[in-house]
């Protein structure tokens, strides 16, 4: 234990300028954030383990999924995060010019997902699958739902960033506001893994 | 049942005629607010204020002030809540011997929702982020949050749905459901009406403002301590804050899924919780107890600092226990997330799993009992002070004692299957919130009200505040655990048995002594800020305090400190007063904040407009206001320039001004 005496010619105050760097808190904010996002996808889990066997006499993943199907929008989704990789790349380097254009890519591969996503989501509410058929279906379109959704939510981030990256350049702020979606990007990268195996594969194999 | 219609339009949705309160009660009510807040619009219009408050207090990004806007929206939101508590006392003196009492059913199951609802999100959450607002930057020798447009946004946000839940009373109906709004009765099939959505949107938008400020004041402790604040040299009331800002980052994103997927059931038609289709309503009660029991931690974990702080400070030792004080409250921390099913032993999954519950539950006794412990060889051997925080402290241990025992005895699940539900329940929340909570919060305000305006609080009208509540809360439970044990279920409207009425009777009159209390508080308030010259805090620490909030002045200039102070072990300040420091007259540099900026008010109106359409089922509306929201929003990120520098003069001035006052102080 320091004592009154121990401290009494140490310094007080700090006088000397010190550098406060700019945003030096936010990417830890964000992961603490999408930690939190985590914990959403926590209960849709959960809902999911809990009702995902609830069909209610109605159809079951085995009738309903096309593994094919989702195993290419698994591609476009992986693919993505690669390409936002390139993307970060490009802007550690300084080289605006491909990093707008690997971040154009990603936008693309999340679109694909997206349209994927829609056209499955129209074919089982087509079928009479929709998320009021079932406890099963509702927790399905929840948590699958959820993900596309934030999907589409870091789809128009993307675009902002773009204009932004376009307007003022790869400076430390626009450097962080990437280096934050590239997080979230990735995050809804192992999400979907979590989807793919716990929704998908252990539904149909 | 109200009469409602749900038929819709284009225009407004389902909002029309049925809308406007029939019930005499909630017209008056109705037409008293109205007038008052036209008065207040008046009255603020004629002194040309608007233009001040706009750009001193709504657009700051000052924690400074952002926390006392917190602690006035608590208070503000205490007299409503109160309001509803002692509806509830009059109906259950009045309901005996045939009489249906003055409220009818649809009526008073909305008043106890809405004083559940109310006291939980919107008392006792801003009272406690308001505190942790303005404490903790200061307690770790910073300028601001990590934060500080995000905190300003919060909020706004919480007030955004408070807004909401009070234009549920006018505009419509509250939920009827109980303050957790358990399905299947928050169904779309018992609730149809607008009630449980008024509930969902209140909550919803509020709990957004909550989980951005838990994120925002977990990276300012995290990141912003002045340098030598190693962990271990932290304030307790900042530890305290830390732990609570990690519950509440790690369970209000289930409340709000939660009642994301209640929404979907309610608007969607979908099967999360119904009773038909492979629904699960106890899925439902697992989700927002896993949410709920963290969240009275949430709630009683900084008041323990604030506790922890005034024992210290007004025994003039240091705190007894400092480390396992930590890891006490890290220990509860974690135990939090382990007992959220003794909340319904009843539901029927079998006694392994409810022993395992009810261990848990004891268990967490044992690091709050070591708490208790500290407090108490703290004060041994001290010099004690009893001024106001240190009276509020004592009878908090001493209530909080009593409710920590009839929490264990309900942890019990054979006792709990005969107590579910019962008025002893009641009675031992109210114990430990009150006793706990809200005698903490007063503490706190009374701790730290000088800090804040620079000057301290007038004694005597908080002495008859603190015997009205301390007496009142005594006479208005006690009877509760009487009644409790006898069987008398919670949430009863009507009563046949006569033997019942005088504990209810008593209880009414210990909610008229609280009653007293708040209003002696108010006029604590009033007369302070009269005699304010008389009651002046020039040295800006006046209760000879221990940590870094009594190094600046008091009110803290906007930067906090010129200087950022260095840490050299615990008590900084109390080290550095027994160093006898000198505060530096090195040349002052300039000090790089924040710009103000009205970003944060316009967001948190569109989100509420927004939850106000989705409520009425206007959905134009409610899709304008959304894409006006994101619009609005990625507006706000295109503005680089946020900060400015506040120029070497004007801190000069403010620590001449500092330097004067501390002559006087010496005079």
């Amino acid at each position: 234990m320091t004592t009154a005496t121990e401290t009494a010619d140490l310094p007080h105050w700090q006088t000397e300028p010190h550098h406060h760097e700019e945003g030096a808190s936010t990417t830890l904010g964000f992961w603490i954030y999408l930690m939190s996002d985590c914990l959403m996808f926590a209960v849709l889990f959960a809902c999911f383990g809990v009702l995902g066997g609830s069909y209610a006499a109605g159809p079951g993943p085995q009738d309903l999924f096309d593994l094919e199907l989702v195993a290419l929008n698994t591609g476009f989704l992986l693919l993505s995060s690669i390409t936002f990789g390139f993307a970060m790349l490009s802007a550690q380097a300084g080289r605006k010019g491909p990093a707008l254009g690997w971040l154009a890519v990603t936008l693309a591969f999340g679109l694909a997902f997206l349209a994927v996503e829609l056209y499955e989501f129209h074919h089982l509410i087509h079928l009479g699958a929709g998320p009021q058929r079932s406890a099963f279906l509702s927790s399905f379109f929840a948590l699958v739902g959820t993900h596309g959704l934030h999907v589409a939510f870091g789809s128009i981030w993307l675009v902002t960033l773009m204009v932004q990256i376009r307007q003022h350049g790869l400076g430390p702020a626009n450097l962080r506001r990437m280096t934050c979606l590239s997080m979230f990007w990735h995050f809804l990268d192992v999400i979907w893994i979590g989807v793919f195996t716990l929704v998908y594969l252990l539904g149909t194999v | 049942m109200a009469e409602f219609d749900n038929s819709t339009t284009l225009l407004l949705g389902r909002l029309n005629l049925s809308a406007v309160p029939k019930e005499p009660i909630v017209l008056v009510t109705a037409v008293v607010v109205a007038i008052g807040g036209l008065g207040l619009l008046a009255l603020l219009t004629r002194r040309r204020l608007w233009g001040y408050l706009w750009s001193e207090w709504f657009t700051s990004v000052d924690h400074k002030k952002i926390g006392i806007m917190y602690m006035i929206l608590g208070f503000v939101m205490l007299l409503r809540g109160f309001a509803d508590a002692l509806m509830m006392r009059l109906q259950q003196v009045w309901a005996f011997g045939g009489s249906e009492g003055y409220l009818n059913a649809h009526h008073y199951d909305q008043i106890f929702t809405a004083h559940g609802v109310i006291m939980i999100f919107f008392v006792a959450m801003p009272f406690i982020t308001g505190l942790m607002n303005y404490v903790v930057p200061l307690q770790i020798g910073a300028r601001d949050v990590s934060f500080p447009f995000l905190n300003n946004f919060s909020f706004w946000m919480t007030t955004g749905g408070a807004v909401l839940i009070m234009a549920s009373l006018f505009v419509g109906e509250f939920a009827q459901t109980g303050w957790l709004a358990f399905p299947p009765l928050s169904g779309a099939g018992f609730s149809p009406w607008v009630g449980v959505d008024y509930y969902i949107w209140g909550l919803q938008i509020a709990g957004v403002g909550t989980t951005l400020s838990g994120i925002n004041l977990l990276v300012t402790i995290v990141k912003m301590r002045a340098p030598g604040m190693t962990l271990m040299r932290m304030p307790i009331f900042t530890w305290t804050s830390l732990c609570a800002n990690i519950l509440i980052v790690a369970s209000f994103p289930i409340l709000t899924m939660t009642l994301i997927l209640l929404t979907l059931d309610r608007y969607v038609g979908t099967n999360f919780f119904t009773s038909e289709l492979g629904g699960n309503a106890m899925l439902y009660v697992n989700l927002i107890w896993i949410w709920g029991h963290p969240e009275v931690y949430i709630l009683i974990l900084p008041l323990f600092g604030v506790f922890s702080e005034v024992t210290a400070t007004f025994s003039g030792k240091r705190l007894f226990g400092y480390s396992s004080m930590v890891y006490a409250t890290v220990c509860i921390t974690i135990l939090s997330y382990i007992v959220w099913l003794h909340h319904f032993f009843t539901m029927g999954s079998g006694a392994s799993v409810n022993a395992f519950f009810g261990i848990t539950t004891m268990i967490i006794s044992v690091p709050t009992g070591a708490k208790i412990f500290n407090w108490l060889f703290t004060i041994y051997q001290g010099r004690v002070r009893y001024e106001l925080p240190m009276m509020w402290t004592v009878a908090f241990m001493i209530t909080f004692t009593v409710g920590g025992m009839t929490g264990v005895l309900l942890a019990v699940p054979p006792a709990d299957f005969v107590l579910h539900n019962s008025l002893f329940l009641v009675a031992h929340f109210h114990n430990v919130i009150i006793g706990g909570v809200v005698f903490g919060t007063f503490a706190g305000i009374a701790y730290w009200w000088p800090k804040a305006f620079g000057f301290t609080l007038d004694v005597f009208w908080g002495k008859v505040s603190f015997w009205c509540w301390l007496a009142g809360y005594w006479l208005a439970f006690t009877p509760l655990y009487v009644l409790g044990l006898m069987g008398v279920t919670r949430r009863t409207r009507v009563f046949d048995d006569p033997d019942l009425r005088i504990w209810f009777v008593l209880a009414a009159l210990g909610a008229v002594l609280v009653a007293l209390g708040i209003a002696a508080m108010i006029v604590q308030f009033a007369v302070s800020i009269r005699n304010r010259h008389r009651n002046r805090d020039l040295t800006g620490d006046p209760w000879d305090g221990r940590t870094l909030e009594w190094a600046t002045s008091s009110p803290p200039a906007p930067y906090n400190f010129a200087f950022t102070p260095l840490v050299h072990g615990l008590d900084a300040w109390s080290s550095m007063k027994l160093a006898d420091q000198q505060r530096p007259d090195a040349p002052f540099l300039p000090i790089h904040m924040p710009r103000p900026t009205g970003s944060g008010v316009i967001l948190s109106a569109l989100a509420t407009l927004c939850g106000f359409a989705m409520v009425w089922w206007i959905w134009w509306l409610a899709a304008l206001s959304f894409a006006a929201l994101v619009g609005y929003a990625i507006r706000h990120t295109f503005d680089y320039d946020r900060d400015h520098h506040i120029p070497v003069e004007e801190v000069a001035r403010c620590e001449a001004a500092r330097d004067r006052q501390l002559a006087l102080a010496e005079a």
